[in-house]
């Protein structure tokens, strides 16, 4: 077998990924530019005029940047215990999604804390968190825990990059000049000599190792943030394995829409296939169960012991909240769990729709665990005015949030313009396996 | 009753009081305190009452009482206002049976500390604990917990706990990230979520210890007034109330005033069953309340405030039994 050659097959395969932009995915960047753009004149109301602007007061005093902020750093602690995992395990399929992981990883760890810092009210002042911390601040302890992960996420995204960009480096004589001295700059001299390789694998394992370490502590430590406060709804201690459970249902979810989107708009229907989503599915099951087990647990205690203040808590959830509470934690759970139970209800689009009922449940059951728990405070609130009483998300708030959502999405489209989103070094490491085990059979 | 007994050692009690709280002044104050006095003593028509008080380097030096008020009050910095008054340990005591929901408590702290109708240091919540016991008013400040939890969270040690038990927030310090108002069990917290134009008054100097003037994007809370405190003067809130239900003092001392009468901390929590409002949670409040017992008025007294103010406490089922009846 000629590497060099099938190297150059798989660059010349996957260049129009690269450099074609079709008109599709050009009104698909237009769009998500004009979202961020909105996004970004919300913020600059909010900027100038405070807090004032959105929904939050003296009562909920979080809202859904805190829940979008929860969202998108689960989101990047399951991909980076995902990534992380598939690292670990020799299958064929992995080297498919193991790319679409990584990515999905540190975009969402670049855009989550982007929302807590929209939750401070003194931008201006943010340095004070590095001039002055105090360290028995849960705070102080998620800023480390963060910037921790996003830089060890930043280095392993980085390593299972460096061969591909190898491979660019070598075959896009045709490519402009800028993407080949970005590629030969990226590619920090990488040759694939069976040196460099042993070299490089070993310390993209210890790299998966840490970042799933990482992920487990920094995701805690997040939970921590609200159970180690006195509140009656967050005072809980399941919330650490719990948070981390519910992060990982979000995470495959993610995983299944983005193979879809993917398979679909890029025709990858050789490299994505069907054995993935029902791999995705039959994991999307487990986690599930699992979350509708936590979930459960931890409504059931509430209820059964029937502290007062927990009572409180569940009142409002089943009177003001009664079908977002039915449809996060009822429909969320358990039509997923029907759907990826029966293998006959398995296919590419039930799938798909399981997910996606999974993410907008899990977004609802984060918003049902800040903010009714802020609502229902241990001294009743005695207020007349209905903004102080109740939370409802602003215009500012919602255009930040899709903002985000509109980021995450056009930061993938544009990362799949610099490399492919199948790793190549991977299916050569295939092959090469695949044929070493030939040889030693014959 | 109880209350006559411990009026006979009031006023001596009361002098010992301000004398350790002026004395506290003069240590913070320092020389400069002194040396203005000599300045202006020229041009002042003495009272006739003598104060004394300690110098910083120990000493107990005497002035006329009409001296002291004049003299500008010591700026405290925000650096200075950590440290706390040395050796006090500042305690309120909360008598719910003398409460009518006056609001003049609410209403001085407003003016005292510039807020807005709205904004509330102290709020008087309406409570009542089971269907079947009597409702009560109860006002709430700050209850500058010895385990607070808004201390712990305070990720820049904007709030801070001082030695003198003082909870008190240094807004220049503070980020708005109100992880603080979230872990307050007793919603003390209120925040300035937009501008207003009395956060641009700079008449005088921003001190933690007065909490003037506020700024956007940052927490507020009751502070105890430790400016007032500084001046062997009395919270607003306590000097303000007609019925005398807030009593101040000194833990140290063993000794709390509501201006009116001064009486033992202890004996007074001891014999009137005093108690701290949701004990359980383990915050140590320094704020302690006497159960609404032999009430001077009825609850009833209570509901002749502005329309706005009872629509506050529709939710309480006793308020919504008195709307039925048409009383209200």
């Amino acid at each position: 077998m000629n590497l060099e050659n099938r190297k150059r097959e798989l660059a010349i395969e996957f260049s129009p990924l690269l450099e074609k932009t079709t008109t599709v995915s050009k009104i698909w960047i237009a769009t998500l530019v004009l979202i961020i753009l909105v996004g970004l004149y919300a913020f600059i109301v909010q900027f100038t005029q405070g807090q004032i602007v959105t929904g939050m007061r003296d009562n909920a005093v979080w809202g859904i940047y805190t829940v979008n902020f929860i969202f998108f750093v689960c989101l990047s602690y399951s991909g980076a215990f995902i990534s992380g995992i598939l690292h670990f395990i020799h299958t064929p399929w992995k080297n498919s999604v193991s790319r679409m992981v990584e990515i999905i990883t540190v975009l969402s760890l670049i855009i989550g804390p982007i929302y807590i810092i929209l939750c401070m009210a003194r931008l201006d002042r943010l340095l004070y968190l590095f001039m002055y911390p105090r360290i028995q601040s849960p705070i102080t302890w998620d800023i480390i825990a963060v910037m921790t992960d996003l830089i060890g996420c930043f280095i392993y995204l980085f390593l299972t990059f460096i061969p591909d960009f190898a491979i660019l480096r070598d075959n896009s004589e045709n490519a402009p000049k800028w993407r080949q001295k970005m590629y030969k700059y990226f590619a920090i001299g990488y040759q694939d000599t069976p040196k460099q390789r042993i070299k490089l694998h070993k310390i993209t394992r210890t790299m998966s190792a840490m970042i799933i370490a990482m992920a487990i502590i920094a995701y805690s430590v997040l939970a921590w943030v609200f159970s180690l406060t006195l509140q009656p709804g967050w005072d809980s201690s399941i919330f650490g394995p719990y948070f981390i459970v519910a992060g990982l249902y979000t995470g495959i979810a993610v995983i299944i829409i983005v193979m879809y989107l993917i398979r679909k708009y890029y025709h990858l229907e050789s490299y994505i296939r069907k054995v993935h989503f029902s791999g995705a599915g039959i994991i999307l099951l487990v986690l599930s169960l699992l979350y509708g087990y936590f979930t459960f647990s931890e409504y059931f205690t509430r209820w059964f012991s029937h502290k007062l203040y927990d009572t409180n808590l569940l009142n409002t959830l089943f009177t003001r909240y009664f079908w977002m509470f039915v449809f996060a934690n009822y429909i969320g759970v358990l039509v997923p769990i029907v759907i990826l139970f029966f293998n006959k209800l398995r296919n590419i689009k039930s799938i798909t729709f399981a997910a996606v009922i999974a993410i907008v449940g899990l977004w609802f059951n984060r918003y049902l665990i800040v903010i009714p728990t802020l609502e229902t405070p241990y001294i009743p609130i005695q207020d007349t005015r209905e903004e102080f009483i109740h939370y409802t998300a602003t215009w500012v708030e919602w255009s930040l949030s899709l903002a985000g959502v509109a980021a995450f999405i056009l930061f993938f489209i544009l990362l799949m313009k610099l490399v492919p989103i199948i790793p190549m070094s991977g299916i050569i490491d295939h092959e090469r396996g695949q044929a070493k085990r030939k040889k030693s059979i014959k | 009753m109880e209350n006559k007994k411990t009026d006979k050692g009031g006023s001596n009690r009361r002098n010992f009081l301000k004398l350790g709280f002026m004395s506290s002044v003069s240590a913070v104050a320092g020389a400069s305190l002194l040396s203005n006095f000599s300045i202006q003593d020229e041009e002042v028509v003495e009272s006739g009452e003598k104060l004394r008080l300690l110098t910083p380097d120990g000493k107990i030096v005497e002035v006329d009482a009409t001296n002291v008020n004049k003299y500008p009050e010591a700026h405290i910095t925000p650096e200075e206002s950590r440290k706390g008054i040395p050796n006090r340990k500042f305690v309120m005591v909360i008598d719910l049976a003398k409460c009518k929901n006056a609001r003049k408590c609410v209403e001085g702290c407003q003016k005292g500390h510039n807020l807005d109708y709205n904004e509330e240091f102290m709020k008087i919540q309406l409570l009542q604990d089971n269907p079947e016991s009597s409702p009560y008013w109860l006002p709430k400040p700050c209850f500058h917990c010895d385990e607070p939890p808004c201390v712990t969270v305070c990720p820049t040690g904007a709030t801070f706990k001082r030695d003198d038990g003082i909870v008190l927030i240094d807004s220049e310090r503070c980020i708005g990230c109100k992880f603080c108002v979230t872990s307050c069990p007793y919603s003390a917290r209120i925040f300035n979520w937009g501008a207003k134009a009395k956060f641009d008054d700079k008449s005088q100097p921003y001190s933690p210890e007065t909490s003037l003037p506020a700024s956007k994007g940052t927490v507020m809370k009751c502070d105890f007034c430790p400016d007032l405190l500084r001046q062997g003067k009395l919270p607003y809130c306590a000097s303000s109330c007609p019925m005398g239900v807030i009593y101040f003092g000194d833990k140290n001392e063993d000794i709390v005033t509501n201006g009116t009468e001064t009486v033992s901390f202890s004996k007074l929590i001891r014999e009137r069953g005093g108690y701290r409002h949701l004990e359980h949670l383990g915050t140590k409040p320094n704020v302690y309340y006497l159960p609404a017992v032999n009430r001077q008025f009825p609850l009833d007294r209570g509901f002749d405030v502005a329309p706005d103010i009872i629509d506050r406490y529709k939710d309480v089922p006793y308020v919504q039994d008195l709307k039925n009846l048409g009383k209200i």
